[in-house]
């Protein structure tokens, strides 16, 4: 039997570069010893890629994407297909599970530094991934047609609308019509089954790719290809598999259980997964009472209606598309704005670790408020937090250069192994 | 030796030619592709005028027609309603003249609208296209001290007069839109057309 194997991986190896991937990605890959909890979110990533990808194949196979048939059809799927039920809701919580681990991904890397020379590619590649899951997310919520698809799609189209000179006609061609109606529903599904999980599936790619070149950052932010042993090993690192391998499927099976209790015994949330309103079949003639995107827009729709103030001839609406638009672009220069020479909060001194802090609170507060109905009171509080939030990335060349740093050590710590 | 040394300048324009023709040939490729997402026939067909029955409104009563897609609201005012839109000061309306809003010429007067009583209008904010809520009581302490009654957006707060103007400190950039209309006989209109044209 295991000759056999031998044989037959033998064979391949000459056809195609079996072992030289598995070693060079999987098998010889070495990662930091140090890696705790935080780093396990890339990989839960990854399963909440794969659990789209196959309940979203299924729930193609009965839905139906037309403006007349959509929202019965999900009915449909809900309640007369045999276990459609659970797909759909594996789909629809998951997307929400998504955005979670990649919040807490992301966090994991403004708390170590992991954007810092050399792994600037790895964040904007990262980045980019953010953008598409966003748009993949914002056109999936439109294909069940009610009331929040509907018109959350007439905000977020109208949106391009506020483009100076070519946004009604860019609105227009993103539309396919003169306003969001079938042929929009009929594009996005496209989009959404299609282009993105490529794009997605692509940039995954991509990501690990740059990742495996430069290596992996740590809890300690220090680099471990700095010493190495006799046959070139790092002396911090253990090779991924099988310790990671094996460690991650731990945690898979843990975060699972998670994912099962949430879809099992509260796959709306409350309406933070799935609003309310949505079970409300789209009418374009009435908007709802109250609307608001789902919980992971809301810190940026936020910042959107924040701006209602007009200035340097440029009208409020405007200034809160440019606004959104910076809150999440201006991630990208977070390489650049970060003049520390120290990568990880552990070493950081006192102002980033606070600027860390108030800048999570500003985004959860902001994520708070976009989920409620506007008041005078809330908004003047958002925006404040959305200064702040601004704050945060415009200080930051100044406060990591005052800011007074710990010695970091030469190799990796760790504590009680 | 080599007999036919590489000739580097020819080599690097006939691959700049190439690259060049190529992209031509591909930006030409790709105006089908992206002509394709503009709307299709059959959407720029669905255009044509609706009607819609005045009678049987009540003074401070809202109806909504839908016209190319979109709400239209007709709401016949009060006597009170109509009086309040000439009283609001300068400060409290963004554009209360109507100098930099979309309506018919009949319709750039405070009341924006032919007939004062009943007012014709797109039901899209103009900040993000919502659908705004009808809030006709003229006294509602949530909505501030000058509210007169209007429309109130649920998405991003903006607050319209009952002549669909735009607040100041909302939003919204505009007053909402009045649609093309005209008087088919006293209780009857067409919304769509103007007077003096014909679909």
């Amino acid at each position: 039997m295991n000759t056999i194997a031998k044989n037959l991986v033998g064979w391949i190896d000459q056809r195609f570069p079996l072992m030289s991937i598995w070693n060079e990605h999987i098998a010889q890959y070495y990662a930091p010893k140090n890696f705790n909890i935080w780093y396990y979110f890339g990989i839960f990533s990854m399963v909440m890629f794969v659990n789209q990808i196959l309940t979203g194949i299924w729930l193609t196979m009965n839905y139906k994407p037309s403006a007349i048939e959509a929202f019965s059809s999900v009915e449909y799927i809900m309640r007369d297909v045999d276990w459609g039920w659970l797909i759909r809701y594996m789909h629809s919580t998951g997307a929400s599970f998504f955005f979670i681990v990649i919040y807490l991904h992301m966090f994991r890397a403004l708390m170590y530094g992991s954007y810092k020379k050399p792994r600037e590619l790895i964040w904007i590649l990262g980045m980019f991934l953010y953008l598409t899951l966003m748009a993949e997310a914002f056109f999936g919520y439109i294909l069940p047609w009610g009331q929040m698809s509907y018109w959350g799609a007439q905000v977020i189209i109208s949106l391009f609308g506020a483009i100076p000179f070519v946004g009604e006609s860019l609105q227009t061609l993103i539309m396919g019509d003169y306003v969001v109606s079938d042929a929009t529903l009929n594009r996005f599904f496209s989009l959404h089954v299609i282009a993105l999980p490529f794009a997605i599936a692509g940039l995954v790619l991509l990501h690990i790719l740059a990742l495996h070149e430069v290596g992996s950052n740590n809890p300690d932010g220090v680099e471990i290809k700095n010493h190495k042993d006799s046959e070139g090993k790092p002396l911090d690192g253990i090779p991924f598999h099988p310790y990671y391998t094996s460690k991650d499927f731990v945690g898979i099976v843990v975060f699972l259980m998670i994912f099962a209790g949430v879809i099992f015994f509260a796959p709306e949330m409350g309406g933070y997964f799935l609003e309310h309103n949505n079970f409300i079949p789209a009418n374009p003639m009435q908007t709802p009472e109250h609307i608001a995107p789902v919980w992971y827009f809301t810190p940026f729709y936020s910042i959107l209606r924040a701006n209602t103030v007009n200035f340097f001839w440029i009208p409020a609406k405007l200034w809160g598309v440019i606004f959104m638009g910076f809150a999440v672009m201006i991630f990208f220069l977070l390489p650049w704005l970060d003049r520390s020479p120290v990568r990880s909060m552990r070493y950081k001194g006192w102002m980033s670790r606070t600027a860390l802090g108030i800048f999570v609170l500003s985004f959860l507060i902001l994520g708070y408020l976009g989920a409620l109905p506007p008041t005078p009171a809330r908004t003047i509080v958002a925006q404040i937090f959305t200064v702040i939030y601004f704050l945060f990335f415009l200080l930051m060349p100044i406060y990591t250069s005052l800011d007074k740093n710990k010695k970091v050590p030469e190799r990796i710590t760790t504590n009680g192994h | 030796m080599n007999k036919n040394p590489t000739d580097k300048a020819r080599r690097e324009f006939l691959s700049g030619a190439t690259l060049v023709l190529g992209g031509v040939g591909a930006s030409f490729a790709a105006i089908p592709f992206l002509s394709a997402f503009k709307p299709s026939a059959k959407a720029k067909a669905i255009g044509a005028p609706v009607e819609a029955n005045l009678n049987g409104i009540e003074p401070g009563q809202r109806i909504i027609v839908q016209w190319r897609g979109k709400p239209v609201w007709i709401v016949r005012r009060t006597t009170d309603q109509i009086d309040a839109l000439a009283s609001f000061d300068d400060k409290t309306l963004q554009d209360p003249e109507s100098n930099a809003s979309d309506q018919p010429d009949f319709a750039k007067n405070a009341w924006r609208s032919k007939d004062s009583e009943f007012l014709v209008l797109v039901g899209i904010c103009t900040h993000l296209g919502c659908s705004p809520n009808f809030f006709p009581g003229m006294d509602n302490k949530a909505m501030g001290s000058d509210w007169k009654g209007g429309f109130y957006c649920p998405c991003h707060g903006s607050k319209f007069d009952l002549a669909g103007r735009v607040y100041a400190g909302v939003p919204a950039p505009s007053n909402m839109p009045v649609p093309p209309y005209k008087f088919l006989s006293e209780d009857k209109i067409l919304i769509g057309e103007l007077d003096g044209e014909s679909a």
